[in-house]
C-alpha cells in the first residue's frame, strides 16, 4: 500500500536514458514540461504522446512501475477535472440544477488531466533513471550561474538531494510503524473521516519523532566529516559530456521546435 | 492448538528489478508452549517469516493455519489473530506515541474493544510483568532510557494477552544488563503464563540459554530445525553460512580434540561447567587409583 509511492525513486537499469548526463536530462525535463503547456489540439497532443512513449520505451523502466506513481495524484486529478468541467463558461452541453457542463469545459478538463498525468509520468522518468546524487550534481552544475546573483545553488541542491534520498527511507519507516501498530490492533482503514484522522496519530507521532532523530543524526554525521557547503568543494566523479549527450540535446531541440511549429501552424 | 505453515513462499516486488525471493517453501509446525529461537543472517527471511505468522504479510503462495483454521480465509478475523499472536518488532520503542506510558500500553487492549476497566487492568498487569516501577507509569515514554522504553513497548503487546509472543531481536542495541533483564522476563513469562514464544536473535548465547528448539534460516529456507544440542552440534555447517555456535561449544570441542574425554554436546555455560567438573572428578579418581597401583 504505502510502498506504492514511486516519486523520487531510482529504478536501476542500464538503458541509454540512464547513462545520459544528468544535465541533459534536466534540460530535457524542463523542455518537456514547457511543451506540455505549449501544445494545443489533437496534433500537439499526438506529438507529446509520441515523445513520452519514446522516452519511456528507451528508459527500459516497466510502464507498470511508472503508473504506480500516478496513484498518489488521483485526488488532485479528480479535483482539477471537476473544476474545469463545471466552471468553464461556454456553450452548454448538459445542465442540471445549478450545474452545467460546457463543451469548452469538457475539452479543458480532458486536456488538464492529460497535462497533469504526462507531467507526473515525464518527471518520474527523470527521477527513475537518475540517482539522487547524479541529479543534484547536474542541478548544481546547470544552475551555477545563479550563484553570481547570490542564490546558494550548492546548498539548495544539497537540500533537494537529501529530501529525495529520504523519501524511500521515510516510506519504509512509515511502513514499519504502520505494521507495528497493526500488530497492536490499530485500524487505519475503517470508520468515518474523524475516526480515520484520529487513527493517524499512532502513526504520525512516531514518524515525526523518527524524522527529527534522523535529521539530527545526519546533521551530526555531516559535521563530523567537516561539511561546510559548496565553497572549494571538488567532485570525485565530475560530470563529463559524451557523444550521446550531444545527440540527446539535438533530439530535445528538434522536439521543442516541432511542438512550437505545431502550435503555430496546425489548427486541429 | 498450533501454528502450521504449509509450503509458504514470499516474493518481494514481483516482476520488478527489485524482485527477491524472501521465503522459499517453508514448512513448520509450532506447538503450544514451545520456546523457539529463530536464528539466521541479515536478510535470511527471519523478519519476513514472523510477519506472516500474524497475517501482516500475505504469502505469495502456501497456507498458514492457526489453531486449525486457515488465516487466509475470507472471513477470518485478522484483528483477533493479531491479538492472539503478539508481535514485538525490532526497536519497538519507535512505536511509542502516547503522552503517558500507561496510556500507550492501553492502546492495544483498547483496540480490541474491551471495556475501560478491563483495558486498564490489562495495562496494569502488563506493566507489572515487565517490572517497571510504578512511579514511571504516568510519565512520558520519551523520557525513559532505551531499555526501559523497549520494555514498555513489549508491555504494549503483552497487554493484549497474546497466546503466542514473537520478539524480533528484542535485545538489539541494549547493554548486557538490559539484555539479561529482558530475556529473563521473557523466560519467566514463558514459564508462568505458559506462552508460546518465538525469539528472533543474532546472539547464539541468548538463544542457547533459553530456548528448547532452534530454527535456522538461510536464504529464505529453513536450514535446520531441532534442539540447541542438535543444531549447535553441527557448528561447522553454521559457520559455512556465516553463523556460529555459542562460544562454550567451541571450547568443549577444542578440549575434546586435545584428547579430553568430555561430553561434547554442550550448549550453555552451566552445562559446560557440569561436564568439565565431571571430567575433573573422573580424572581425580583415576589418578588416585594410578598412584595406588604404583605404590603396590
Amino acid at each position: 500500500m504505502i510502498r506504492d509511492i514511486t516519486i523520487g525513486q531510482y529504478y536501476p537499469s542500464n538503458s541509454i536514458i540512464h547513462k545520459l548526463d544528468p544535465r541533459v536530462k534536466l534540460m530535457g525535463a524542463f523542455v518537456y514540461v514547457l511543451s506540455l503547456f505549449i501544445f494545443r489540439g489533437i496534433a500537439g497532443f499526438a506529438a507529446v504522446t509520441i515523445g513520452l512513449a519514446v522516452l519511456i520505451w528507451f528508459s527500459k523502466v516497466p510502464f507498470r512501475y511508472m503508473v504506480k506513481g500516478l496513484k498518489a495524484i488521483v485526488v488532485i486529478l479528480a479535483i482539477t477535472a471537476i473544476f474545469n468541467l463545471f466552471l468553464t463558461p461556454g456553450k452548454p452541453l448538459v445542465s442540471f440544477w445549478k450545474f452545467r457542463i460546457t463543451q469548452e469545459g469538457l475539452k479543458s478538463a480532458a486536456f488538464m488531466m492529460v497535462r497533469l498525468t504526462y507531467l507526473i509520468l515525464g518527471s518520474s522518468v527523470l527521477t527513475l533513471t537518475t540517482t539522487p546524487n547524479h541529479l543534484t550534481d547536474g542541478m548544481e552544475k546547470s544552475l551555477r550561474p545563479l550563484n553570481k546573483i547570490g542564490i546558494p545553488v550548492h546548498e539548495v541542491s544539497m537540500i533537494m538531494s537529501i529530501a529525495l534520498r529520504f523519501i524511500p527511507i521515510l516510506v519504509e519507516e512509515t511502513d514499519k510503524i504502520m505494521k507495528a501498530q497493526l500488530a497492536r490492533g490499530a485500524d487505519f482503514e475503517s470508520g468515518n473521516l474523524i475516526k480515520r484522522a484520529k487513527s493517524m496519530v499512532p502513526l504520525l507521532v512516531p514518524l515525526f519523532i523518527s524524522a527529527f532523530r534522523r535529521a539530527n543524526d545526519l546533521a551530526m554525521a555531516m559535521e563530523a566529516r567537516c561539511y561546510n557547503g559548496g565553497e572549494g568543494r571538488t567532485k570525485m566523479k565530475p560530470l563529463k559530456y559524451a557523444r550521446r549527450d550531444a545527440a540527446a540535446y539535438s533530439f530535445i531541440a528538434v522536439y521543442f521546435i516541432g511542438i512550437i511549429m505545431l502550435r503555430v501552424w496546425v489548427q486541429i | 492448538m498450533s501454528i502450521i505453515l504449509d509450503k509458504v513462499n514470499y516474493i518481494y516486488s514481483e516482476g520488478t528489478a527489485y524482485e527477491s525471493h524472501a521465503l522459499r517453501n517453508i514448512n513448520l509446525r509450532i506447538e503450544d508452549g514451545e520456546f523457539i529461537g529463530i536464528i539466521g543472517h541479515t536478510g535470511s527471511g527471519k523478519s519476513t517469516l514472523i510477519q506472516h505468522l500474524n497475517g501482516l504479510m500475505q504469502a505469495t503462495s502456501g497456507g498458514i493455519y492457526y489453531n486449525g483454521r486457515d488465516i487466509y480465509e475470507e472471513d477470518y478475523n485478522k484483528k483477533e489473530l493479531r491479538s492472539k499472536v503478539g508481535l514485538v518488532f525490532q526497536y519497538p520503542e519507535h512505536q511509542l506515541f502516547e503522552s503517558t506510558i500507561f496510556e500507550d500500553v492501553c492502546f492495544g487492549p483498547k483496540n480490541l474493544g474491551l471495556s475501560k476497566k478491563e483495558v486498564e487492568l490489562r495495562a496494569f498487569s502488563a506493566l507489572r510483568s515487565i517490572g517497571l516501577p510504578v512511579e514511571y507509569w504516568y510519565q512520558s515514554p520519551f523520557e525513559l532510557s532505551g531499555g526501559q522504553k523497549r520494555r514498555v513497548a513489549i508491555a504494549g503487546v503483552l497487554a493484549m494477552k497474546p497466546e503466542v509472543l514473537i520478539l524480533d531481536e528484542p535485545t538489539a542495541g541494549l547493554d548486557p544488563k538490559g539484555r539479561d533483564e529482558i530475556l529473563a522476563q521473557v523466560a519467566a513469562m514463558h514459564q508462568e503464563l505458559n506462552m508460546t514464544i518465538l525469539l528472533v536473535s543474532h546472539s547464539m548465547e541468548d538463544v542457547a540459554n533459553y530456548v528448547g528448539r532452534i530454527i535456522v534460516m538461510n536464504q529464505g529456507s529453513v536450514m535446520m530445525d531441532g534442539t540447541p544440542r542438535e543444531v549447535f552440534g553441527r557448528y561447522q555447517e553454521l559457520e559455512a553460512v556465516g553463523l556460529a555456535a555459542p562460544q562454550v561449544t567451541y571450547l568443549i570441542h577444542e578440549l575434546k580434540k586435545n584428547g579430553i574425554p568430555i561430553e561434547a554436546e554442550v550448549t550453555t555455560l552451566e552445562e559446560a561447567k557440569a561436564s568439565i567438573l565431571q571430567v575433573f572428578e573422573g580424572r581425580g579418581k583415576n589418578q588416585k587409583q594410578g598412584t595406588k597401583q604404583e605404590m603396590l
